[in-house]
């Protein structure tokens, strides 16, 4: 079904220079652009985590030094971890399509403190580019993984005073996205849009900036103190001063293992927003999914210690933590077995956003039963620190987030450029990176179970033809994503025109034109009924 | 480009009572490490904090009260439209926070004078809970000083909007929301005043 718009005669929307220039873009307040800055800034640093990714692949391809020496396969895996959680995942969804299409999706014309959103841009890109500037001095980029454990990132010669600054300023900046959503969510919807006719991507998103609000500055007051030791010495942390080097993985994890509620939650909104879609029937359970989201987000704020299993916690403690990380499957699974029951005789249309989503739930069913392996106190000591963890974690979190993410560009870029890309071609890319990603991360599973430890540059001869398996899939997936990427900018610049609604969307942006005006809604909306009513007969 | 200038009072003051739960959560950290820790170090955190100054301490409680009391007065004001009374109000708040930070150069002048400063050698070779007692304390409140600094500063600029008329009775979120941050700062004294100073 196509909708045209009374006002949809506008010359590429907001694309439409404004006589300013680049100015008119770093300096815009329109929500739209800023979500636009995003991405550009996001995918930058997402194929710069890639081929980071790519080059730990190929050291691993072999037993002994391959291509590069221990210290600096240390910083590798420590840069790709510090790119992808901080500068990619965390912000990605929320930050590009959150942005965007937020406000659309509540009937609004921006966020409710544009030059907030603007200032966490620019905040961003500070902290992108100071972690950057850590590589260059002192002994060159921290060797000490993404979490920044003490004791040895207070020792360690490398920059972690730098980076942890960086990560320190991007934390501030997700504070502020956080902090503008939910005053936006609370105060600016249209008419009509009550909290059960949401779409649920505003739902997911709306709890993400809660954790947002909650969970961040935690991380900002453990990175402080790591600061704080490295220049002053204070010795909170130091066992010798009569500090507690376990404390810090506490605070640490209080916010990080929330975090990846952050980095999952708004990739589920996305899933949420393109079933019914493809599937041509409303969403099954609309209160049980928004509502899961937010006890996913409660529940998760309260599972942290499951990362410190063996790092001496009492039994007590780690039966309860282990007992609360299995409560937080029951939401998941809540979530999961909805989406499949939209798809129960629903009109199933395979275009590539639908591939990208029904990818999502197969790959993130797998992250989240092997979570459940590492959750359990019994069988998380046998696998701790193996590359079973790496393997579960980029299920969940590159099989979960990544391909929601893969889902929304596929699904929203023609909204956003107006144009289509090559339909095919995005399928073939897609079935490369279905294939190329369950080589890679099913034999890092699998070679983690055989005890193979994560983090080391060297490996024990009988782990190679699996670590070969391995690599051989981190080229089948980078080539997916290559041609992936390559097809989508191409429609973005080149493509067909794709109209108003290419895939016969029933929210709110899918009723303005593509690109959207300027001023999204140029009089107020009035929302009758919820986002998902689609007729009894399929739509074309 | 510049967005449609929309006032959404509600909005604004939901905005900032979300930074505000931000901040205390950041100061909840320390809270957090100041509670394990007195529970593993009883003793010592007794006996380190008879080395602080109460007097000093006390005289910052009661300065930073008045202040929140004048800035308190100061957004009444504005809501009457007393704008000479608003600047004047707020330029007191100002000066309590400067007569604050100077009590507290005075006070830490003094400690790292005795030689009690963090990673010193004197302190360091102090039992383990000493340290890890005048570890937290500069920590904390130093962030804490960093705020009444920051604190100060908004103060002095909502003055100077409320004398340029950015800030008058029909549109006073601004200085509101300051006298909110300002409450904050005042807030976490009223907790970090007794922890160190008072209780033990």
């Amino acid at each position: 079904m196509t909708e045209t718009h009374p006002a949809a005669t506008n010359e590429r929307g907001f694309l439409a220079p404004t006589g300013n220039g680049l100015f008119g873009w770093i300096f815009s307040t329109d929500h739209k652009r800023i979500g636009l800055l995003y991405m550009y800034a996001i995918l930058t640093f997402f194929l710069v985590g890639v081929v980071l990714g790519l080059l730990i692949r190929l050291e691993l391809i072999a037993p002994g030094e391959t291509i590069v020496s221990a210290q600096t396969y240390n910083a590798l895996f420590t840069l790709h971890g510090v790119i992808m959680i901080f500068l990619f995942i965390i912000p990605g969804i929320p930050a590009i399509f959150g942005n965007i299409f937020l406000p659309i999706h509540i009937g609004a014309n921006d966020v409710a403190f544009p030059r907030l959103n603007l200032l966490s841009w620019w905040l961003y890109i500070s902290g992108a580019l100071l972690a950057l500037a850590s590589l260059f001095g002192g002994a060159g980029f921290p060797d000490t993984g993404w979490t920044f454990y003490v004791p040895f990132s207070i020792q360690t010669h490398t920059n972690v005073t730098l980076a942890a600054f960086a990560v320190f300023i991007l934390g501030f900046s997700s504070i502020l996205t956080g902090i503008n959503f939910v005053t936006t969510v609370h105060r600016l919807r249209a008419t009509g849009v009550t909290w059960g006719r949401l779409p649920l991507f505003v739902w997911t998103l709306y709890s993400t900036a809660w954790v947002q609000v909650l969970a961040t500055p935690i991380l900002g007051i453990t990175l402080a103190l790591v600061l704080l030791e490295r220049v002053l010495g204070a010795g909170l942390f130091d066992p010798a001063k009569g500090g507690d080097p376990i404390l810090y993985q506490h605070l640490f994890w209080i916010y990080s293992h929330p975090a990846v509620y952050i980095m999952i939650l708004p990739g589920m909104g996305i899933i949420s927003e393109v079933i019914p879609v493809f599937a041509r029937k409303h969403i099954f359970g609309y209160w049980a999914m928004a509502l899961s989201g937010i006890a996913i987000a409660f529940a998760g704020s309260l599972v942290w210690a499951h990362h410190m299993f063996v790092s001496g916690l009492s039994d007590t403690a780690i039966f309860v933590f282990s007992l609360l990380t299995f409560v937080v499957a029951i939401p998941s699974a809540i979530k999961v077995f909805n989406w499949t029951a939209t798809l129960y005789k629903g009109s199933i249309a395979l275009d590539p956003p639908m591939l990208h989503a029904l990818t999502f739930i197969l790959l993130f069913s797998v992250g989240g039963l092997t979570g459940l392996v590492l959750g359990s106190a019994a069988t998380n000591v046998p696998v701790h620190d193996t590359h079973f963890v790496v393997g579960h974690f980029h299920y969940t979190m590159f099989g979960g987030t990544g391909f929601a993410f893969f889902a929304g560009l596929h699904f929203w870029l023609p909204k956003i450029y107006g144009r289509m890309y090559n339909r095919k071609v995005a399928t073939a890319a897609w079935a490369a990176m279905l294939v190329g990603f369950n080589t890679l991360y099913f034999s890092m599973m699998v070679v983690g179970l055989r005890g193979m430890p994560r983090r080391y540059y060297d490996y024990l001869p009988q782990f190679t033809s699996l670590n070969v398996t391995a690599t051989v899939g981190s080229w089948v997936l980078g080539a997916g994503l290559f041609v992936m990427f390559a097809n989508l900018f191409w429609g973005s610049l080149r493509g067909a025109p794709a109209g108003n609604n290419p895939w016969g969307g029933r929210t709110l942006e899918w009723t303005l034109s593509s690109p959207p005006p300027a001023e999204n809604f140029p009089s107020p909306p009035v929302v009758v009924h919820g986002p998902y009513i689609y007729p009894e007969e399929p739509t074309p | 480009m510049s967005a449609p200038e929309h006032r959404d009072y509600t909005g604004a003051k939901l905005g900032m009572w979300l930074f505000l739960f931000t901040e205390l959560i950041l100061f909840g950290g320390l809270f957090i490490l100041y509670a394990v820790y007195l529970h593993r170090y009883p003793g010592e955190f007794a006996a380190a904090a008879q080395e602080l100054n109460l007097g000093l301490g006390a005289a910052n409680t009661v300065i930073l009260l008045t202040g929140s009391l004048l800035v308190a007065l100061s957004v009444s004001a504005v809501r009457r439209g007393g704008r000479r009374a608003t600047q004047l109000l707020l330029w007191g708040g100002v000066v309590t926070g400067l007569l604050f930070l100077l009590n507290k150069y005075i006070e830490w002048s003094a400690e790292i004078g005795h030689g009690i400063y963090p990673d010193s050698p004197i302190l360091n070779q102090k039992p383990p809970g000493e340290i890890i007692f005048f570890g937290l304390y500069y920590v904390t409140l130093g962030l804490h000083g960093l705020h009444v600094l920051i604190g100060t500063v908004l103060l002095a600029v909502m003055a100077l909007y409320t004398a340029t008329g950015v800030v008058h009775r029909d549109d006073f979120v601004k200085l509101e929301n300051s006298g909110l941050y300002w409450h904050l700062v005042d807030l976490v004294w009223i907790f970090i005043f007794p922890l160190y100073y008072l209780l033990l």
